[in-house]
């Protein structure tokens, strides 16, 4: 993080000048008084000015973004960052031209790009923050995808009464999965098999 | 491409100023190789090589849009 050190007449004054230094504001910053000003005597001897330390705060979304916008600039994307937060995690969604290739086969671009993202901005601060990266509003439509699907084969193990295995998916997708179905009292399910080919099974429950 | 790369290694890592990649043009597709200081190896390969595989899914698609194939091997 960017940190000055600047002495001034009094110390209003030395944060001030810090602050248009860094381009930051008041609350961006840490503020760190290193030695208050002394007029001296009748403004003679030992004619003292302030000296403070001004530091940028770790900002994670800051950092984020700027991480974000760096790789968009080598993929030559323009998208819109627009943040949103909830209890447990802030999401950047993105929208603009040319996305596509951001999400991937099944989202696995824009996963990787989220766990870079995180363990970027973690590296450096010990509180964990959590970004999820949406593009238009991907992440609901393939939690939509992904209901339906287990409905639909939740219907084929009860008719059929033989298990399904689904294809490997990521734990969040999984546990879309699970709790899509946790209420159904005639099929049963679990994941079997190593990361990342963890796979979905859906059994009837018939004992 | 090999720009992106070395932004995303010197991300991760704590010696970014160890951070080299040397960029290999074949007919069709381009090797980067990338470097990094002994004790960061496990910041771009991570466990069974998770953070590899993200960097090579992000790389892959930022070239796949100038229509080239990119390998990125990491050296030892």
């Amino acid at each position: 993080m960017r940190s000055i050190e600047i002495s001034a007449k009094t110390v209003e004054d030395a944060i001030k000048l810090a602050l248009e230094e860094l381009q930051l504001s008041r609350d961006e910053v840490k503020i760190e008084v290193l030695e208050q000003p002394n007029k001296g005597f009748l403004g003679l001897l030992g004619n003292k000015n302030a000296l403070v330390r001004v530091e940028e705060k770790y900002d994670p979304e800051k950092q984020a973004q700027i991480f974000l916008e760096k790789i968009f600039y080598f993929m030559h994307l323009k998208p819109i960052i627009e943040v949103k937060r909830t209890k447990e995690h802030t999401i950047f969604n993105l929208s603009g031209d040319n996305l596509g290739i951001l999400i991937g086969r099944r989202g696995d671009t824009l996963d990787s790009l989220q766990f870079l993202l995180n363990l970027f901005i973690n590296k450096k601060s010990d509180q964990k923050t959590k970004i999820i990266i949406d593009v238009e509003g991907y992440r609901d439509r393939r939690a939509d995808t992904l209901i339906n699907l287990a409905t639909k084969l939740s219907e084929k193990v009860k008719r059929t009464g033989r298990k399904v295995v689904l294809e490997p998916m990521n734990p969040h997708e999984r546990r879309i999965i699970h709790l899509a179905l946790q209420d159904d009292d005639s099929i049963t399910t679990y994941s079997e098999g190593e990361e990342p080919y963890r796979k979905v099974v859906i059994v009837p429950k018939n004992n | 491409m090999r720009e992106l790369v070395e932004f995303l290694a010197k991300s991760l890592v704590d010696n970014p100023d160890q951070v080299k990649v040397n960029e290999v043009e074949g007919e069709r597709s381009v090797v980067l190789e990338l470097t990094v200081a002994p004790e960061d190896m496990g910041k771009v390969i991570g466990k069974q090589g998770r953070i590899a595989k993200a960097i090579r899914t992000v790389v892959k698609a930022a070239a796949a849009r100038q229509g080239k194939k990119v390998v990125v091997e990491i050296l030892q």
